[in-house]
């Protein structure tokens, strides 16, 4: 009975919510059940931004995931507000370009990827997102080529197909960085 | 199987209109339902339909009962506050027996409120809203799937019966997305021998009107009227069970409540606790067989909602008070958690159906 419930935080413009839809997307081609929910408020470019994806095996219940599995904060505020709620054993991914603390829990695996960095040098500085989403596929130990670029294609409107390219090397990027 | 698209909410909605065969929207825009109407802009143009944003929810309203009266299916889509506005709209496509979709994203209130999700606009929608005797066909989804394909239900029943049917959702389930199939059967539209169609100078002039000023003949319309609602009450309750069977303690949630209560009920049977869930689909007619069935064996009934109580009622008439209900909610927009649910249900174990 296996699901995971992700949690994505960060500012607004980061790409929270287009990360969230890929790994529901890729969820779908892998015929599982999933669901995608975002924090909807009076927010903008630069204010917080947050969504709730599950992915399962079962029909998913509830949408909200009040503790996820897997948090993503790509900013100091996102991992302050919810470093705690993650499950024991459960694994938190940080931007450490932009979050200088440390995790203070050791009950969780935690991996930190300079991902701001690491896009900037490589010249994709609005794809961090997707380059800690490589990351995580590969901490999961789930990133099947074939289903990544069939979800890629499906949220990258094909007016903008030479973005498939650019976020599949993203995504590489993340995996391969120790 | 078809191929399922991931959509949110909002979105199932405007296309499952369309395919309905709903060429005219009429709305204004309010979170947390705009996705509706931005999907309508798009696709109403390129369709050979009518996308309007009107200058005000009351102007929404009777366009959509200009529409209606010409025999066509209509929609219009708004959150809370602006259902407030569009209750005189409903209540005169009520009084002239008018079919259309109503679509009510609900957030937080009274007044402006919020903009996060609720379920307090029960009252309004199962007692009417508006004024004077009269009811919509209320149809509470719990899925993306479920969005689209009651969307479809509406339109058919509301030309079936000649009256206003209103989706009822929040904010989480207009927002969420999940995997849907839109590759469902639509019943197209009957004969409306009624409309207003233009007479061509081959027979008498329809009228619609909500108008009757004489007493005697207004009161046999709103006899008749009854008549045609006790047709729906006998034919179109809907509502789903979950292991209701042996439960002793009941759960009653509609919505995003049913979602997060249908994890504490797996979790309660974990640790051994009888629970069960009804998910009422149609708020009305409200689902009264089930709860009375149910009161046979259990000991509490818990009605679960994001409002400060009021399906509740309901669940207590419909089980005649033979058995303690209580409520576990959370309001003005905020969602209850699976643990608060399991807390209650526990409580409820604990005490063995002692209120």
């Amino acid at each position: 009975m296996a699901t995971t419930n992700f949690l994505f935080s960060g500012f607004g413009g980061q790409g929270i919510l287009f990360v969230g839809k890929f790994l529901a997307y890729k969820g779908l081609i892998d015929d599982r059940q999933v669901s995608w929910l975002p924090s909807y408020g009076p927010e903008m470019r630069g204010g917080t931004a947050s969504c709730s994806v599950i992915v399962s095996d079962d029909p998913v219940g509830s949408p909200i995931v009040s503790n996820p599995d897997v948090l993503v904060a790509m900013n100091l505020p996102s991992l302050d507000k919810y470093e705690n709620a993650v499950v024991p054993g459960g694994m938190i991914f940080a931007d450490s370009t932009l979050i200088e603390r440390k995790v203070m829990r050791d009950d969780v695996k935690v991996y930190y990827i300079p991902a701001t960095r690491l896009a900037s040098e490589n010249n994709i500085p609005t794809l961090a997102n997707m380059i800690i989403c490589g990351k995580i596929l590969k901490a999961l130990d789930d990133f099947n080529e074939e289903s990544v670029k069939a979800a890629l294609g499906k949220v990258i409107s094909a007016k903008h197909a030479d973005m498939l390219d650019v976020n599949l090397k993203a995504m590489q990027i993340g995996a391969d960085y120790e | 199987m078809a191929d399922k698209v991931l959509m949110k909410g909002n979105e199932a909605i405007a296309e499952a209109a369309i395919r309905a065969g709903c060429l005219h929207y009429f709305g204004y825009p309010i979170t947390p339902q705009t996705e509706v109407a931005a999907y309508m802009a798009k696709k109403m143009p390129k369709i050979g339909g009518v996308f309007l944003q009107a200058e005000s929810e009351i102007a929404a309203i009777n366009m959509v009962y200009g529409v209606a009266s010409a025999g066509k299916r209509v929609m219009t889509s708004s959150s809370s506050p602006g259902i407030s506005l569009k209750g005189e709209g409903i209540s005169y496509m009520a009084g002239a027996d008018l079919p259309a979709l109503v679509v009510n994203v609900q957030r937080g209130g009274p007044g402006l409120g919020g903009i996060q999700p609720s379920q307090s606009d029960y009252f309004q929608s199962t007692r009417g809203g508006g004024h004077g005797d009269y009811h919509m066909i209320v149809l509470a989804p719990a899925s993306v799937q479920e969005m689209a394909e009651l969307t479809v239900k509406g339109f058919e029943l509301a030309d079936k019966y000649r009256m206003t049917a209103m989706i009822l959702a929040d904010g989480t389930m207009g927002q969420m997305m999940e995997p849907v199939s839109l590759d469902f059967d639509v019943t197209p539209p009957p004969e409306k021998p009624w409309a207003t169609t233009g007479t061509k100078m081959q027979r008498e002039h329809n009228i619609v009107n909500s108008l009757s000023l004489v007493p005697e003949e207004l009161e046999q319309l709103n006899f008749k009227r009854y008549e045609k609602y006790a047709e729906v009450i006998k034919n179109e309750t809907r509502y789903e069970e979950y292991m209701v069977d042996d439960a002793e303690i009941v759960i009653a949630a509609f919505g995003i409540a049913a979602r997060v209560s249908k994890n504490a009920v797996n979790e309660a049977r974990a640790q051994g606790i009888k629970a069960g869930l009804i998910r009422p689909i149609t708020l009305w007619p409200f689902p009264t067989a089930p709860f009375k069935k149910a009161a046979e064996h259990a000991k509490q009934f818990i009605s679960v909602e994001l409002s400060m109580g009021q399906m509740i009622e309901d669940v207590k008439l419909a089980t005649e008070c033979k058995v303690p209900v209580t409520l576990c909610n959370r309001a003005g927009g905020m969602i209850p958690s699976p643990e608060l649910v399991l807390e209650a249900i526990k409580k409820a174990h604990k005490n063995g159906g002692v209120d």
